[in-house]
């Protein structure tokens, strides 16, 4: 039982990298323009396709990883110049409604290249197998890969925002953009590094993800209202927030998938108490959302509702 | 005002007129399929007249509104199941629940606002999603496949398409009653001025919370009534009702038609539904085009498209 709530407790917290991954540039983008992006998710699906065909290009999992991450910084350039950047000073509304459509192109655009079916891909040698961690518990490497890949990528990201000069201009920006705009600071300039950025990182989610599960046109539509769900519990702005958030998050959601059916054998029946884990395990995350948000609206680490 | 209010008589006479001979027009052109894509049309203006009431009216852009679809739907295919098949007790399970889920979490989403509101409507229509696709007892992710529509007291008038199609006709006109005669309210006046100062009203003695609560719960069990004409045209119930597409959906509905414009919802779930027909015609992959236009009618005309209508709600 230990070690089966330690196995599952490393699946939460895998999940909670690649959700922070995800939200650390939804979040920035929505605190610094306050611009809903509701296309991100299919960014995170276009990262996963593209580590599948680089990969069988090259031969490599590793050399697919290394084109990708660029190939989705171009995507999100692409797509700030020739959609986002019009979009700035429109209502909410208005973002929502372009960026939905965005999300219907990119789900059909992926579904002519790539095909409805599902793609898999098979990690690479050197990750593959596992390792034992505690007893007899052994753990794939390349999940433990994925977590410590995204805790770097955390730390990266807390150092760049606290310890630089572009990661002062973003906490100014995320508190007051018009203030941090009148110092002379080129907001339109930083936002365009910051979605290139997190589209990015929402690419390398993707490819981290593609040989775990498997890569399919509906992948990040799940993905993305997670993602909203972490920045709505963290805070929107807060990469702080957003990192506890994803944490809180993906554990929560595995260990309730895995340990909700046994905990309510202990009030029901074994074969109702399954069916009804599977019903609520789901759910248990938005209940945590409404639960923080009745307590308090503006997120945890958020400054203002 | 009046000639305004005058207008809006005579183009709602014009679209209930137009509909009421629609199957007419059906029957001369040997086209019985007019009258299933009408009833599905009918059924989504249904929804996104009830949209209308709180993001045109409310300013509450509810991202989750296909959630109410889905609850109507599933109350058709359980009381169905369970042997109960009457169209009054379907909607009245449909409204009663659509009713109570937009009270719980419309409550706990007031107490936001703006970009927040939006994504914890959308967060919460993931759940009731979540919550369908693992029922394995009604079929899960496949859904449910009904053997036979709605009766009405104990008769399967509603077999005949037709019929339900009038039916959904008869339910369209009263909810648009109804709507303009909540919009034309005193309370329907708080409601709009929440949207605009909400502040003010407080300080006029207002509680704008009441109001909008009320109104989001009036909305969702509207949209379960669509939810249950849905059912009933398709035979079918899947969790699919509930996907956050048809959301984005329900929402460029009303945007298209024109926000707080309540005929404007009609006329814009009609116009979306026809196109979507008439794009997949052309090719099962008509999103690619429904999207690319969404996105070049919001870059291009110079407001984005609310900007195109009067009392633009943020």
């Amino acid at each position: 039982m230990t070690s089966l709530f330690l196995l599952q407790l490393l699946n939460g917290v895998q999940l909670g990298v690649l959700l922070f991954l995800i939200a650390a540039g939804l979040t920035l983008v929505f605190g610094i323009m306050d611009f809903v992006n509701l296309a991100h998710g299919v960014i995170y699906m276009v990262g996963a396709y593209l580590v599948v065909m680089f990969a069988g290009m090259t031969g490599s999992y590793g050399l697919g990883l290394l084109l990708t991450l660029p190939a989705t910084l171009v995507i999100g350039l692409v797509l700030e110049a020739l959609i986002f950047r019009r979009l700035y000073d429109r209502p909410h509304l208005d973002q929502v409604l372009a960026t939905f459509g965005l999300v219907m192109v990119v789900t059909e655009l992926v579904k002519i290249i790539w095909g409805q079916s599902p793609l898999s891909i098979l990690p690479p040698d050197a990750l593959s197998g596992s390792v034992p961690l505690v007893g007899a518990l052994r753990y794939p490497v390349f999940r433990l890969a994925v977590i410590a890949a995204g805790l770097a990528v955390a730390v990266g990201l807390w150092l760049v925002i606290t310890r630089t000069r572009i990661g002062m201009r973003l906490r100014a920006g995320a508190t007051n953009r018009a203030m941090v705009g009148a110092l002379g600071v080129d907001i339109g300039r930083l936002f365009t590094v910051i979605f290139a950025f997190g589209a990015m990182l929402a690419g390398f989610a993707g490819a981290m993800v593609a040989p775990i599960l498997s890569v399919d046109p509906g992948m990040g539509e799940s993905v993305l209202i997670l993602a909203f769900v972490v920045i709505v519990i963290g805070g929107i702005g807060s990469v702080k927030g957003a990192f506890a958030g994803a944490l809180l998050v993906g554990i929560v959601d595995t260990l309730g998938r895995s340990f909700g059916p046994i905990i309510l054998r202990a009030v029901m029946e074994p074969s109702a108490a399954a069916q009804t884990g599977r019903v609520l395990a789901p759910m248990l995350v938005y209940v945590l959302m409404a639960a923080i948000l009745a307590a308090r609206p503006q997120g945890l680490f958020g400054a203002r509702p | 005002m009046t000639r305004w209010l005058m207008r809006r008589r005579v183009a709602a006479w014009a679209i209930f007129g137009g509909f009421a001979l629609l199957p007419l027009v059906a029957a001369l052109t040997g086209d019985p399929y007019l009258v299933v894509v009408a009833t599905r049309i009918l059924a989504f203006a249904m929804a996104a007249l009830a949209l209308d009431l709180i993001l045109g009216y409310g300013g509450m852009v509810s991202f989750g509104h296909a959630a109410y679809l889905g609850i109507g739907a599933y109350a058709v295919a359980i009381l169905s199941r369970a042997g109960i098949t009457d169209l009054g007790a379907h909607l009245g399970v449909a409204v009663v629940a659509g009713a109570g889920f937009a009270l719980v979490t419309g409550a706990i989403s007031l107490r936001t606002r703006g970009i927040y509101f939006i994504m914890i409507t959308l967060a919460f229509a993931q759940m009731a999603y979540f919550f369908f696709v693992s029922l394995s007892a009604y079929g899960g992710d496949d859904g449910v496949t009904l053997t036979a529509r709605s009766t009405v007291l104990g008769q399967d008038w509603l077999a005949d398409d037709r019929v339900l199609y009038y039916a959904a006709l008869a339910m369209l006109a009263g909810l648009y009653l109804l709507c303009v005669a909540i919009t034309g309210s005193r309370f329907g006046r708080v409601l709009t001025g929440a949207r605009e100062n909400p502040l003010r009203m407080q300080a006029v003695g207002f509680t704008p919370f009441r109001f909008q609560l009320t109104a989001f719960v009036i909305s969702g069990a509207m949209t379960a009534i669509a939810g249950v004409i849905l059912a009933n045209q398709a035979n079918f119930v899947s969790p699919s009702y509930m996907n956050w597409h048809r959301s984005g959906e329900l929402v460029v509905m009303v945007v298209l038609g024109g926000i707080g414009n309540l005929l404007g919802a009609i006329a814009g779930a009609t116009l979306a539904l026809l196109l979507e027909e008439w794009l997949a015609l052309f090719t099962e992959h008509w999103r690619l085009i429904f999207g690319t236009l969404l996105i070049l009618v919001v870059l291009f005309s110079r407001d984005g498209l609310t900007g195109l209508f009067r009392g633009r709600g943020k």
